[in-house]
Formats: structure tokens, C-alpha cells, sequence
């Protein structure tokens, strides 16, 4: 079989802009759900009477649904209860569905992570309830959480892959679509390969290198 | 046309039924695989041979990094092309998934095993345990408990990848669940179906998992 | 007027557990109690209760407002120092930011004013050199001592020490205790749950003997340990004094 380097040459252009597709998506996706987290996680902390039910039905319903189950809720049986989103627009609103959750159980084990007794010594200083979250659970929790939201954050990034089922042109859409119009399978895969090779492994590395770090992390010293 | 969404629901159950069999068939023989796969990872990285580890790591890392669905792509597009073997689509998504699954189930094991505190190995050895004793009577029992709520996750988590096989073209419940659809468009009860059908099956498994980590973080 | 602490029935039950029963307690300005009691008397609980860490049923007056469930705790807390058994300083800030937090957020002191103090305090429990360390960096004597500095800097009219070096090697006991002394000399009102007899009887104006949620004795230090009146007082003080001379083996 030859391997047909111009028309790999050809078609860099649409990958690189692909890549560039699944970065922002990742980047958005992080952004949005980390809003939705920390609202989530708020909410539970403050233990709010129905709120909280709400909160804790949308993290167990998210977190036990395929992405994409959710994505093709959100993208083919909307339109039909009167909401219609473009592939990009339900690309987002179901990563930050899924991510939101993911991460609203994170900060909820961080801020459990937290002694009760460092709580109850911020009261006996007299600290008020806004002011014990702000300088107590929520710099400590933010520690504990940190490894577990970073590798929340690299999931986001892979899922994103799962969008292309909505015809969005990412990295695998724009692979299968090129596979589908010139069978060029061999030096199409060789690029999506490659591609995902330069994205995702130096992320995992960076991650490992972070944990090895956070896992070490304490204050001072 | 049904007069009612329950009607057509009935209507298409036997349909929808054959489609969920074929999930779980991926799912259950992905599972399968991957308990034993990763047991044999765990054990093998327990034992502390250096480039046995580096190649486990590197195994792990690979399938850790890269996302399943691309994973997916490349056996299926790929293998032919390579070996000249071509998998079925439903063979290969449970080829994919297991290997996937053995990775993480086997971190799981070696961490299970590796978490155990010395002094556990070192009071059971005091006894006189012999080494085959001290795994069978005092660590495994242990680790086990350990192992088995992430054990789970790592189920759950495949349950639901497994959704990833209908963009492989395997007839599973989506694609089922499409076929009924492009006939009666009946889109929001459709997808509504396939929702509550996979969280039926994934929320049990995620509160067994809690209620055992619960259990067993006190024992 | 009135005394500064004041329980009257008081009471505390977790679940079935009765905890403390119908408690009848007066403290005055100046004065220095200590709680002695096995484990499980209640002698912490009734400590946390005063601060409203828990809340019980009956009455309950600190300088002559009735407190209960409803009332502003943040307000009074600013008026009752707590040190813990196991330190709790916060790991994320460094001993000044410790001991600056409760002043400048809950108080709103002007930040000048409250440095000049934690530092003269640092220097008076002879840390004036580890404003600027975390927590960590600090043996467990240290750490104690920058609490009681913490709670002391809030400007509190009472102290309560829940068995604060019960979790110290023994060779750091002596320097949170000078502490706690030079606090009783200069007339501060202090509560201490100790298990310390010897600096029990050594800083006590008065000693309460608690057993299973009441205060089964109490009197003048001198008195209470060499004659104590109840039975259950003399078993305990004899545990101790086994422990202060064991006899040698035969």
C-alpha cells in the first residue's frame, strides 16, 4: 500500500483547524462547567431545602448517562420541545451538563474533606458562615479538590471527541468525514494518531506531574 | 400513529429489547474481560519488576490519554488496514472496551494490593502465616474490599462507553431507538427511553459502590 | 452584678445519651476553674456548650445575656477565647495570618493596631521570631501556644481550655502551661479541662469534679485534693497518684 504524503499534506490545514475546534471546546467546556460547579457545590454546602434535591438529582442523573445520550437529547429531541441548538451550541450544553456534575462531586468530596474541627475552630473566633467558607473549607477543599478537578478538566478535553457524533468539526469528525469522501484511511488515521498523540499524551504527562506534586503539597515549606 | 406515548412504547418494546440485549452483550463481555485482564495487570504490577512495570505503565498511560472513541476508530479503521483482519463492529467495541477496562481495573488491584499497610504483612508473618496464607487469609480479604467500589465505577463507566459502539455502526439500543424514531418521530420519548434506560442500570451500580466504599471505609 | 458565666439546669443529651444533667455553675470575673473528671463526664462538652459548639437545654448566661440556639453567636464567640486539644490552626495560612484573621475579619480592627498586638503577644509566649511560619514547621507545643495567642488576640473577657496538652510530648507540656499561668496571674477569667493535677491544683481557684454529666464535688484546690468528699472523687485522685508512684516489682 503507498502511503499518499500529498494528500496528507493537503488536508493538514482542516486537521490543525479541527485541533484547534477540540481545544476550544475543551477550554469552553471547563470554563462553563467549573461555573456550574461551584453554583452546585454552593448550594449543597449551604444545604438550600429544594434547591439541594434538585442539585443532587441533576448530579446522579448526569453522572449515570452516557455524554452521548445526553448529547443527542440535547441536539435531536430539543428542537421538538421548542429549543433548537446548532451541533456547536449542544456540543456545549452537554459537556457542561456532564462536566458540571463531574465537578460538583469533586468540590463536594473536597469540601468534606475538610475537619470538622478546623470548622469549628473558625466559629470559635467568631467567624460567620460566609466567612468560614471564604478563609476556612474553601482554600483547604481547593487543595484537596486540586488533583481530582485537574484530571475532571483532561476527561472534559477527551469527551469532547464524543461531539463529533453531532456533526461538529472536530478531530474525529473531521477524520471520519475524510475517511468517508476519499478513503484515504491509512494516512487519515495516521494524522488523527499524530494529532491526538500531540494533544492528550503531554496533557496526561503534565497531569502526572501535577499529582506527583499535589500529593506532596501542604502549606509551607 | 399510536395515540399515546405508552402505546408506542409498547409497540416498540420487543424492538427497543433486542437493541438493549446487544448493549449489554458488549457491556457484560467488556466487564468480563476486564475483571480478568486487569486482575492479571494487578498482580503482575504487585510484583515489583521494574521493566515489567515500565511496560504496564506505558500500556496504561496510552489507553488512559487517549480517548476511548478514538481508540474505537483506530481498531476498527485501522486494523484491517495493519493486519488484514477485519473485526465485526461489535467485536471490535469489545475488544476496545476491555482493553481499556483492564487498565483500570487493573490500577485498581495493584493499588488495592499496594495501600495495605506494611505492618498487616509484617503481623501476619510475626504468626507464622506462610506467604500463600498471608495473601489468602489477611491481604486479599483486605484489598478486596479496597478494590471492589472503584471496581464498580469502572463498570459503570463502561456501561456507559458502551454507547460509544453505535458510531461503529453496531445495531444497539440507540441505533434501534434511531430506527423507531426516522419512523415516528417521536424524538423526545425515544431519547427520553434510552436516558432512563441507562441510568437504571448505571445509578444501582453507583449506589452499591457508595454504600460499600461507606461500609467498608470503617471496617 | 451579675457573674459572667452563669448555667443554671442545664443540660445536654446526644441522641439517648444524657451528657450533662441539670449543670448549676457560676463563674466570676477573674476567677480560674478547672474541670477535672474521667473521660466521658462531660467536662468538654459543657466547654463547647459555653461557646455554643453545641447547644443544650436550660439556662445559660454570659454576662448576663440568656443565650440559646437563636442567639447571635458570632457576636458573643468574639468574647470567649476556645483552645483545642489538637491545636486546629489553619494550614493554609501562616502564624500571623492565624492569628490576624479573627480581628480584622470578624472584628474589622484596623490592621496596624491588631499587628502591634499579635506581635507583642508572639514575644510574651516567646515565638516573637515565627510570625511569618506555617503551622507544619511548628512542633506541637508551638502550635498550641500560637492558639492560645490567636484566641487572646480577639480580646476575649474568658478563656476555655479544653485539654490542651493532651495530645503534647510531655517534654512541650511545660511551656503551654507557663502560658496558661502568666494568663491567671495577669487576672484573666479561664476555664480549663485538664488532666494535669498537679498544674490543676497549681493554678486552680476553684476545682469541679465531674462525673457522668454532673458536678459531682466541688471546692477550694487545697481542700479537694488532699480530702475529697465523695467516693468517686477519691477513686479518681487515687488513679493518679498511682500513676505519680508506681510501686517498684517484687
Amino acid at each position: 500500500m503507498t502511503f499518499d504524503w500529498a494528500f496528507l499534506l493537503g488536508t493538514l490545514p482542516a486537521f490543525f483547524r479541527a485541533l484547534g475546534l477540540t481545544v476550544e471546546l475543551g477550554l469552553i467546556a471547563i470554563a462553563t462547567s467549573s461555573l456550574v460547579a461551584l453554583l452546585c457545590s454552593s448550594v449543597l454546602l449551604l444545604r438550600l431545602p429544594v434547591l439541594g434535591v434538585l442539585v443532587r438529582a441533576y448530579v446522579e442523573l448526569a453522572r449515570n448517562t452516557p455524554l452521548l445520550i445526553q448529547l443527542f437529547f440535547i441536539y435531536f429531541a430539543l428542537p421538538s420541545l421548542g429549543l433548537k441548538l446548532s451541533g456547536y451550541s449542544s456540543a456545549i450544553v452537554a459537556l457542561t451538563f456532564m462536566g458540571g456534575a463531574y465537578l460538583t462531586e469533586v468540590l463536594r468530596a473536597g469540601i468534606e474533606a475538610v475537619p470538622r474541627t478546623q470548622v469549628e475552630a473558625g466559629m470559635a473566633i467568631g467567624l460567620s458562615r460566609w466567612q468560614l467558607f471564604r478563609h476556612v473549607i474553601l482554600p483547604q477543599a481547593g487543595v484537596f479538590s486540586l488533583p481530582a478537578l485537574f484530571a475532571n478538566f483532561i476527561f472534559l478535553v477527551k469527551e469532547t471527541t464524543v461531539v463529533s457524533a453531532v456533526a461538529v468539526p472536530e478531530l474525529l469528525y473531521t477524520t471520519k468525514n475524510y475517511i468517508g469522501l476519499y478513503s484515504k484511511t491509512y494516512e487519515m488515521l495516521a494524522v488523527m494518531t499524530a494529532l491526538c498523540v500531540l494533544l492528550f499524551v503531554p496533557l496526561s504527562l503534565l497531569f502526572r506531574a501535577l499529582e506527583r506534586r499535589l500529593r506532596h503539597a501542604q502549606f509551607g515549606s | 400513529m399510536p395515540s399515546s406515548g405508552l402505546e408506542l412504547l409498547w409497540q416498540v418494546a420487543p424492538q427497543l429489547g433486542r437493541g438493549a440485549i446487544q448493549t449489554l452483550a458488549i457491556a457484560l463481555a467488556a466487564i468480563l474481560c476486564s475483571t480478568l485482564g486487569g486482575l492479571l495487570y494487578g498482580v503482575l504490577g504487585s510484583l515489583g519488576r521494574r521493566a515489567l512495570d515500565a511496560l504496564l505503565r506505558f500500556y496504561l498511560e496510552l489507553f488512559r490519554a487517549i480517548p476511548l472513541l478514538v481508540w474505537l476508530y483506530l481498531f476498527f479503521f485501522g486494523l484491517p488496514l495493519l493486519t488484514g483482519v477485519s473485526l465485526s463492529s461489535f467485536a471490535c467495541a469489545v475488544l476496545v472496551l476491555s482493553l481499556w477496562g483492564a487498565s483500570e481495573v487493573g490500577e485498581v488491584v495493584r493499588g488495592g494490593l499496594q495501600s495495605l499497610p506494611r505492618a498487616q504483612r509484617e503481623a501476619g508473618l510475626a504468626l507464622g502465616l506462610s506467604t500463600w496464607q498471608l495473601y489468602r487469609l489477611v491481604l486479599i480479604p483486605q484489598a478486596l474490599k479496597r478494590m471492589t467500589p472503584p471496581t464498580i465505577n469502572v463498570y459503570t463507566r463502561l456501561i456507559k462507553g458502551s454507547s460509544l459502539a453505535v458510531l461503529i455502526g453496531v445495531i444497539e439500543v440507540i441505533k434501534v431507538g434511531q430506527q423507531i424514531i426516522e419512523r415516528t418521530h417521536e424524538h423526545v420519548l425515544i431519547y427520553g427511553t434510552l436516558f432512563v434506560f441507562f441510568f437504571l442500570i448505571c445509578y444501582p451500580l453507583s449506589l452499591a459502590s457508595r454504600a460499600l466504599e461507606r461500609r467498608w471505609s470503617y471496617a | 452584678m451579675s457573674a459572667l458565666i452563669e448555667l443554671s439546669g442545664f443540660s445536654k443529651r446526644f441522641g439517648d445519651t444524657q451528657v450533662l444533667r441539670e449543670i448549676d455553675l457560676r463563674v466570676e470575673r477573674g476567677e480560674v476553674v478547672v474541670i477535672i473528671g474521667p473521660s466521658g463526664c462531660g467536662k468538654s462538652t459543657l466547654l463547647r456548650c459555653l461557646n455554643g459548639l453545641e447547644i443544650g437545654e436550660g439556662g445559660l448566661q454570659f454576662a448576663g445575656e440568656a443565650l440559646d440556639a437563636g442567639s447571635d453567636w458570632s457576636r458573643v464567640r468574639q468574647r470567649i477565647g476556645m483552645v483545642f486539644q489538637s491545636y486546629q490552626l489553619f494550614p493554609h495560612m501562616t502564624v500571623l495570618e492565624n492569628i490576624l484573621l479573627g480581628p480584622l475579619q470578624v472584628q474589622k480592627r484596623a490592621r496596624a493596631e491588631v499587628q502591634a498586638q499579635a506581635e507583642a503577644l508572639l514575644t510574651r509566649v516567646g515565638l516573637g521570631e515565627r510570625a511569618g511560619a506555617y503551622p507544619r514547621e511548628l512542633s506541637g507545643g508551638q502550635q498550641q501556644r500560637i492558639a492560645i495567642v490567636r484566641a487572646l488576640c480577639m480580646n476575649p473577657e474568658v478563656m476555655l481550655f479544653d485539654e490542651v496538652t493532651a495530645a503534647l510530648d510531655p517534654e512541650m507540656v511545660k511551656e503551654v502551661l507557663d502560658v496558661i499561668l502568666d494568663l491567671a496571674d495577669g487576672g484573666m477569667t479561664l476555664l480549663i479541662v485538664t488532666h494535669e493535677m498537679a498544674f490543676a491544683r497549681a493554678v486552680a481557684d476553684r476545682i469541679l469534679f465531674m462525673d457522668e454529666g454532673r458536678i459531682a464535688e466541688e471546692g477550694e484546690p487545697q481542700a479537694f485534693f488532699s480530702a475529697p468528699r465523695t467516693a468517686r472523687a477519691q477513686q479518681f485522685l487515687e488513679r493518679f497518684s498511682y500513676l505519680q508512684n508506681v510501686p517498684r516489682r517484687k
